[in-house]
């Protein structure tokens, strides 16, 4: 059964992909930094779900309602076809980001530093059956 | 979307004359010392002179630069505030020419996180010209700067579209004197950003063209140019290529071959384009492996036998090979004189450094730890690669 993109249920599934492959918790042993992962939709309104990464594990994941909840260290956002076309591992996440299909905040220099572990954080994802709102 | 930048590119006999036609007051050199020995400073100053400028001298650049090298050219730069900056030299003096005018211009900026994501806003104060004396790492026509991080121990390869430079002079007296050494790394380097660039993911319609021309002018000319340095017809092409290069990789990306040639670089001290060249033929046999490439385009543009694409990729692999034995490149890093216990000690380092290398990403099949270490051994040894 799939699980709509972004919501609650898909923010707890991510976090139990991720903290099940070891691949991940292996290239991401060193990572400390959190994120806000930002849906733009159709409609000009957004989805974010916020995601603390620490030394390989997922400590927390979460829809976030109200941005000022938390302030994390980086911010990746983009539109719906720019997710999917990640998740569905037709662009790898560096390339989406420097042609500019998902944009970051945050500093791009630490992420690109961590390439491996990005590729396992999208490895993870794809294991979550997702639909995508049309 | 992409963006495909260049800068005014003035090249071919006399091609440093055209500084003088530079509008200024005063010009900064972010250089290394040979280049001072050589009169090659002096010889662009000289023009610099007849257009007016004064100009002053940091020529302290390594050969792999490092962030704090970057900081004290960055420095002097501020307190001699010039409106144009020229990076002259081999990579390491342009890129470190790129790196020290963003410090100077944005001096909150950290060279550490330069990103393509992020507007500087450069050019309020200065203006960049490169002025390359290899012909190789193409920095003269690429927004990359690779830097090292002391402090870290790894190289730090980013860039920033503004940071192309403004004008590249590629004057080919400027390389005459190159021993044959450094014409045969330098000249594998060119090969190596062309075939990447042409394979790499990003690959796109703006750089294909400049990758096939910079490959077939590397086979044409760079066997002359090592064999005999004073063949002029083939340093000039050689010069150019680089450039061509430059353009076509530094607007698609490079990819495997680059991962593990930094990887190898930083660990046993191996020149950039001896390490890369070593590489290619291998990636070229791992990236085929998987299925649909692009390199029987290439081997098609150089008349080798293209009927699919292994027969391309095999057929290109084979005169990568034959054009290293011409210009006695090592084929395997045995050959580099690298012992096999150190080799094999250093294996896991090697993966890492390749891991964390952004090229990683760009090339049409990924390698997986696995593959990063048999392919690695193949290179070692010399073996073919059949998986
Ligand atoms: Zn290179």
């Amino acid at each position: 059964m799939a699980i709509p993109f972004m919501s609650e249920e898909w923010a707890v599934a991510l976090k139990d992909a991720i903290n099940t492959n070891d691949a991940y918790r292996e290239a991401a042993a060193t990572w400390e930094g959190d994120f806000y992962f930002i849906a733009e939709l159709g409609d000009g309104s957004t989805k974010t779900i916020y995601l603390d990464l620490w030394h390989g594990e997922c400590r927390d994941a979460f829809v976030v309602n109200d941005a000022s909840v938390k302030t994390p260290e980086f911010e990746v956002s983009g539109k719906i076809p720019a997710w999917k076309k990640v998740l569905a591992k037709q662009v790898d996440p560096i390339q989406a980001l420097i042609t500019r299909q998902l944009k970051l905040k945050g500093n791009m220099a630490k992420v690109l530093r961590a390439v491996k572990a990005a590729q396992e954080l999208v490895n993870s994802a794809t294991k979550v059956p997702t639909e995508f709102p049309e | 979307m992409w963006i495909f930048s260049s800068p005014r590119i003035v090249f071919g006999e006399d091609a440093l004359n055209y500084l003088e036609e530079l509008r200024g007051r005063r010009a900064f050199f972010v250089t290394d010392a040979n280049m001072v020995r050589l009169g090659f400073v002096e010889r662009v100053q000289k023009h610099l002179r007849a257009a007016g400028l004064e100009s002053a001298v940091f020529a302290d650049v390594e050969p792999e630069p490092s962030l704090q090298t970057v900081r004290r050219a960055a420095e002097q730069m501020a307190q001699y505030q010039p409106d144009w900056v020229i990076g002259l030299g081999g990579g390491s003096a342009m890129d470190a020419a790129k790196a020290a005018w963003l410090l100077y211009e944005c001096p909150t900026a950290d060279p550490a996180a330069i990103n393509p994501m992020e507007t500087y806003g450069l050019r309020q104060k200065a203006r960049l010209v490169a002025i390359p004396t290899t012909s190789g790492t193409g920095s003269e026509t690429t927004w990359a700067t690779v830097l090292t991080d002391t402090d870290i121990g790894m190289k730090l390869s980013m860039g920033t579209h503004e940071l192309t430079p403004d004008l590249a002079i590629v004057d080919p007296s400027l390389v005459t004197s190159m021993p044959p050494r450094i014409t045969a790394d330098t000249g594998m380097d060119v090969l190596t950003h062309a075939v990447e660039g042409y394979t790499s993911t990003m690959h796109n319609d703006f750089s294909d063209g400049l990758c096939l021309k910079a490959t077939a002018l590397v086979f044409q000319y760079l066997p002359r140019a090592y064999a005999n340095g004073q063949d002029m017809e083939a340093r000039e092409h050689m010069h150019n290529a680089a450039s061509i290069a430059g353009l076509g990789f530094g607007n698609s990306m490079a990819a495997l071959a680059h991962a593990m040639g930094h990887s190898l670089g930083a660990v046993f001290h191996v020149p950039h384009g001896r390490s890369v060249g070593l590489f290619l033929p291998y990636v070229i046999e791992f990236t085929a492996n998987g299925g649909g490439t692009r390199y029987a385009d290439i081997a098609k543009f150089l008349d080798l036998p293209a009927e699919d694409e292994a027969q391309g990729a095999a057929s290109l692999v084979a005169a990568i090979r034959d054009l290293q034995r011409r210009i006695d490149f090592a084929t395997s890093v045995q050959q580099l004189g690298v012992d096999r216990e150190d080799f094999e000690a250093a294996l896991p380092k090697l993966i890492a450094n390749a891991e964390a290398d952004n090229q990683l990403f760009f090339n049409a099949r990924f390698a997986n730890s696995e593959d990063l270490a048999k392919l690695f051994m193949c290179a070692y040894e010399g073996r073919s690669v059949d998986f």
